[in-house]
């Protein structure tokens, strides 16, 4: 987190700020670990691998718990206000969402487990794979954004995530073909829609930490609100950087 | 004036209204009770207020903030002219009281101080009993009527939450009372002559948290009948009690605005950073 969380008079609060900014990134780390590991059990048919995946789940739950409750000492100890405020909130609701994406990819690695030992399709997932490979840069990106505070980050997030909607419906429509084609395959396209009904929820999750940056760094709630009001937003504070 | 009196409207005592949310404040669409503009202060040559220019809106806590010797406590005691009394000092521009300019030389200083009652850091009752200390305003302007004096001890302090603790004694000396209840009678004091605002320099720094949390019940109950004015250099009770907050740094004014808008997104790096607890 950038000098500004390390500017406090009292070098305690500025310590239990980088701790937290610390353990977010492990946790943020993590999740995107499951992510990545949770497709390759899936292509190579690793049990173990996915089994590892189940097993970081805990871990991911428990490191939010961790964070929540030192947020929650920073709060009722340190009453922050403006942006050590916003900070804590932010931090609050991104370790939400990154428990998110760790269930999700708990649920990839639970079906890649059912999955291995049933016959590789054509493709060998490599569909899913490569959402995999974009769902899993924009959490990086995300926690990138969310450390260097650079809110810029959450308009390429939405705009990732609509390609990510896109390619979602694109792969419902050629799994139902699939179906309909070869009801024999139906237990492993129905696994492949769930798969990729994940994939596109941590897309979400990592828009949503966009939205959080945009919170942190400038005070505004954006969230649910149209693109182009993003936009507008960035846009003025740039210029009013500018001006600066 | 439809948005404003909808805004007002709800708005419960404790500044919420029924609903539990909190409708963001504009100072533009307040009523004002005082005008300050383009004031310097001067002690000697050193000029302590630097070009103040504020609206204190009516019927609203207004808090001021900011590092000791920032020119706070000196921007207070310019609304009742307790600067007056010091030599050295020396004012430009203009404090307006209900349009009225309160350094006009034909102000009665006495009468404005009535208007703009004030509270101090440390409580301040007269060696007299708790009734006297009520009662003593009025006697000055002459009431003598038993029966009028009775009830606005009662009323003041019922109103300063006082009276429950009192009633039974109210014949004691004021200096029997504990810190906190001595401050409540000095605000009861204060109301008793029915002011228009009420001036408050650091009214809790001297009391328990307890203490502290009845006067800013107080203070939050009080807003509904006066002008507030808050000097206070804790800040949690800033964001606590006031609707508006001014940060002040070296004798100026830096900001000014919603407290739940500078406590949570101030416009102005020095306001963060004192809020924060940053370096400057």
């Amino acid at each position: 987190m950038e000098k500004h969380f390390e500017q406090h008079i009292s070098r305690q609060f500025n310590q239990e700020l980088e701790m937290l900014r610390q353990d977010v990134m492990a946790m943020g780390g993590m999740a995107e670990e499951m992510v990545r590991e949770a497709l390759t059990a899936l292509v190579d048919g690793d049990t173990a691998r996915a089994q590892q995946v189940i097993d970081m789940d805990d871990e991911v739950n428990q490191m939010e718990k961790d964070i929540d409750a030192q947020c929650n000492m920073i709060l009722a100890r340190r009453q922050p206000t403006a942006s050590d405020l916003r900070l804590v909130l932010a931090i609050i609701k991104t370790v939400n969402d990154l428990e998110r994406v760790g269930d999700e990819a708990e649920r990839i690695a639970k079906i890649a487990v059912g999955l291995a030992d049933t016959d590789r399709p054509r493709g060998n997932y490599h569909e899913l794979e490569s959402m995999g490979v974009t769902v899993r840069g924009m959490l990086h990106d995300a926690l990138d954004g969310f450390v260097r505070l650079v809110p810029e980050v959450a308009m390429a997030l939405v705009r990732e995530d609509e390609k990510v909607d896109a390619e979602y419906e694109g792969l419902l429509r050629q799994y139902y073909t699939h179906l309909v084609e070869d009801p024999r395959s139906t237990r492993r396209v129905l696994d492949c829609i769930w798969i990729a009904r994940s994939l596109e929820r941590i897309g979400d999750h990592a828009k949503n930490i966009g939205e959080y940056i945009i919170y942190l760094v400038e005070g505004k709630d954006l969230r649910h609100s149209p693109r182009d009001e993003m936009e507008r937003t960035l846009m003025n504070e740039d210029k009013k950087s500018d001006d600066q | 004036m439809m948005e404003q009196n909808q805004s007002k409207a709800p708005m419960a005592s404790h500044g919420l209204p029924q609903n539990g949310k909190r409708k963001p404040l504009n100072l533009r669409n307040e009523e004002v009770s005082m005008e300050v503009r383009g004031l310097n202060l001067y002690y000697g040559s050193d000029r302590a207020l630097k070009d103040i220019s504020m609206v204190i809106p009516k019927k609203r806590v207004t808090a001021f903030i900011g590092p000791s010797g920032c020119g706070k406590s000196t921007l207070l005691r310019c609304f009742n002219r307790m600067n007056d009394l010091i030599d050295i000092c020396r004012i430009e521009g203009e404090i307006k009281i209900d349009q009225q300019d309160i350094y006009h030389p034909s102000v009665d200083v006495p009468e404005l101080r009535r208007k703009v009652g004030m509270v101090f850091q440390k409580p301040n009752p007269f060696p007299k009993s708790i009734y006297e200390n009520i009662a003593y305003g009025l006697r000055l302007q002459g009431v003598k009527n038993r029966r009028k004096l009775d009830e606005v001890v009662e009323n003041s302090l019922r109103r300063a939450a006082l009276w429950d603790e009192v009633k039974d004694r109210l014949n004691d000396n004021a200096f029997g009372l504990s810190g906190g209840q001595q401050q409540r009678l000095v605000i009861a004091r204060a109301i008793a002559i029915e002011p228009e605002v009420i001036l408050l320099d650091e009214p809790c720094s001297a009391l328990d948290p307890i203490s502290t949390a009845k006067v800013e019940e107080l203070i939050i109950d009080l807003k509904e009948t006066y002008t507030i004015v808050i000097v206070t250099h804790n800040m949690q009770q800033a964001a606590r009690v006031s609707d508006f907050t001014a940060y002040m740094y070296l004798g100026e004014l830096i900001e000014y605005d919603d407290t739940a808008k500078l406590f949570t997104n101030p416009a102005q790096k020095a306001t963060e950073d004192y809020i924060t607890g940053r370096y400057g």
